[in-house]
């Protein structure tokens, strides 16, 4: 008989977490400790030759920690996962076990802003290179390939360009190239959309959004889909034998974890951008209700969407969940609904925007998203000042952009701070 | 073929003695962590090798016929066109189980062992799955995809 296929609701509440085996506790025991004792010299030797499977230390790996691990990757339909620090650390990860100077990247233009820099500044500033290209362009991303191109990098949802990425479209010519198809899949939320099931190979989550969902936590997690096939002759680091962890052969070794395996052994164990115990434990309390909470989100997004869209004070709404939007069809293929991120433009530009926000009553003026409460801010100043106005607009920022991601209030009195703050903002 | 999370608990919780053929002596290859780790865990190891002698302290044999004691399962590290063969030496010794390692699956080494109602288990690590389904893995981030009440149970 084949084993049962559970759904992301159940997966959501017990995936990662049978009762301890020590305690018989049923809800996730906090193992706030740095290290983990040796039976014996033996055991200690199997533990570090990754023999035996086992905790060493908490840099490496925690039994808290790995169950939020074993959640997303379950959530996700990966074979396994590493959780990190912050969102932007399982990029790092992910981008660093895969890259060496060198190498280069073909990346969506229509990246959160903290990517574009760590591609275009920091990663280039250790000798890789990365060409931004049109995220709706499947030939841009084939023609930007080179001999040394060893990645794609997208996100399912443009943050917060709200761009729809065709996953499979993409996922098809990185593969044509003997490339994985990297993705930052934090806006969906695994229980939104599944990349892996259109063909990504590695997915990376800032956890600190929908999944912890409630603002509180940091937190990253990096999953691998178990199905590249990393002999392919272009990442000897996974198939030769690692300098970085005396000897190990990834790939060979553990197969389809391999690249988990060596982001935590190589990558994990020198970066150090491990994820803390506690931590762990709050973004999984968070993720026990994430498909309740992403249905609410949604739902009220679409509300204020429609809302916005017919009010004479709004230029312009971009959500993929509304018909008009050009990706609402992709989006309807590829996920369950459309989040709770959107973003709409002032009529009258960037001062009226800047009004708009300053004028809100509960809606929360930060850089964030993923909270229970709806909170909005002006991307153009915030989250992509770094970058100048053309990396803007390549990113999907124009200057008069209002960023909200819609919280868990009642629909009528998110459309009632929203209406007043208009009014404020240009009247009527 | 089998590969349902019951019928490998039954596999592995009454196969304790383990014929490993192709086990290497070099302790970073994949044969050997897999033997390591489970004769770790109390099974009993029988290297089926004619290149040693010895392999974590027990004899090596060249064949699975010149084991002079029963083996519950017979685990497979060849190329998949030497499976067959061990297939029926596996019949042949009154094994209960073929095991053929991750990335291993010769149908015809199925078809014999499962006529002659052995279990027969392809594509699969024999210790990640004891480690999947008896605890161990999921330190490591895996995807076990055990969902259950019960606390882990030894294998």
């Amino acid at each position: 008989m084949a084993d049962r296929t559970f759904q992301p609701e159940t997966l959501a509440i017990h995936a990662g977490q049978i009762p301890d085996a020590a305690t018989g506790a049923r809800a996730l025991p906090i193992y706030q400790t740095t290290s983990f004792v040796f039976d014996s010299a033996e055991h200690a030797a199997s533990l570090f030759n990754l023999q035996t499977f086992g905790n060493v230390y908490a840099r490496l790996s925690n039994p808290t920690v790995a169950a939020l691990e074993e959640r997303v990757a379950a959530l996700e339909g990966g074979r396994a996962a590493v959780a990190t620090a912050s969102g932007m650390a399982a990029e790092a990860l992910a981008l660093t076990t895969l890259l060496q100077a060198g190498d280069h990247v073909v990346a969506a233009g229509a990246l959160y802003g903290g990517s574009v820099t760590m591609l275009a500044v920091t990663l280039k500033k250790f000798g890789i290179d990365t060409t931004f290209v049109d995220a709706t362009d499947p030939d841009a991303f084939a023609a930007a390939v080179r001999p040394h191109t060893r990645a794609f990098f997208a996100e399912t949802l443009g943050n917060p360009s709200m761009v729809v990425l065709d996953i499979t479209a993409i996922a098809d010519v990185a593969h044509a190239h003997g490339l994985p198809l990297v993705v930052d899949n934090t806006v969906p939320s695994p229980f939104l959309c599944n990349p892996i099931r259109f063909g990504a190979d590695i997915v990376v989550h800032s956890a600190t959004k929908y999944l912890a969902g409630h603002g509180t936590t940091l937190g990253g997690v990096v999953v691998e889909s178990g199905s590249f096939p990393w002999d392919n002759g272009k990442f000897p680091g996974m198939t030769e034998p690692s300098p970085g962890y005396h000897g190990v052969r990834f790939y060979e070794t553990f197969g389809n974890f391999g690249f988990t395996m060596r982001c935590r052994m190589e990558g994990l164990r020198v970066f150090g951008a491990a994820l803390a115990p506690t931590s762990a434990w709050q973004i999984l309390q968070g993720v026990e209700t994430l498909p309740l909470r992403m249905e609410r989100h949604c739902a009220n997004a679409l509300a204020v969407a429609q809302y916005l869209q017919a009010d004479p004070r709004v230029g312009w709404v971009s959500y993929p969940g509304l018909p008009g939007h050009p990706q609402h069809d992709l989006m309807k293929r590829q996920m369950r609904g459309a989040s709770g991120l959107l973003a709409f433009g002032v009529k009258g530009g960037l001062e009226q925007g800047v009004k708009f926000i300053e004028s809100a009553q509960f809606m929360s003026h930060l850089v964030n998203i993923g909270d229970t409460r709806t909170l909005i801010s002006h991307p153009a100043s915030t989250t992509h000042r770094q970058l100048d106005a053309a990396q803007q607009l390549a990113a999907g920022v124009p200057p008069d952009m209002v960023r909200i991601s819609v919280g868990l209030e009642h629909i009528d009195d998110i459309l009632w701070d929203i209406d007043q703050a208009l009014a404020r903002a240009v009247g009527g | 073929m089998q590969d349902d999370i019951p019928t490998l608990r039954r596999i592995l919780a009454r196969d304790r003695t383990i014929a490993v053929v192709g086990l290497s002596a070099e302790w970073h290859r994949p044969s050997y962590f897999a033997a390591k780790y489970m004769q770790e865990r109390g099974y009993r190891i029988v290297p089926v090798n004619p290149r040693y002698p010895q392999i974590l302290g027990e004899t090596s044999y060249a064949r699975l016929e010149d084991i002079p004691f029963p083996v519950d399962m017979v685990d497979v590290f060849r190329k998949v066109e030497e499976i067959p063969a061990i297939a029926k030496s596996a019949v042949a010794i009154g094994a209960r189980t073929l095991w053929q390692q991750l990335g291993l699956m010769s149908e015809e080494a199925d078809r014999i062992a499962t006529d002659a109602g052995l279990d027969s288990v392809w594509d699969r690590c024999v210790k990640i799955e004891h480690a999947r389904l008896f605890g161990g893995l999921n330190w490591a981030g895996v995807n076990t995809k055990v969902i259950s009440a019960q606390r882990p149970q030894q294998g």
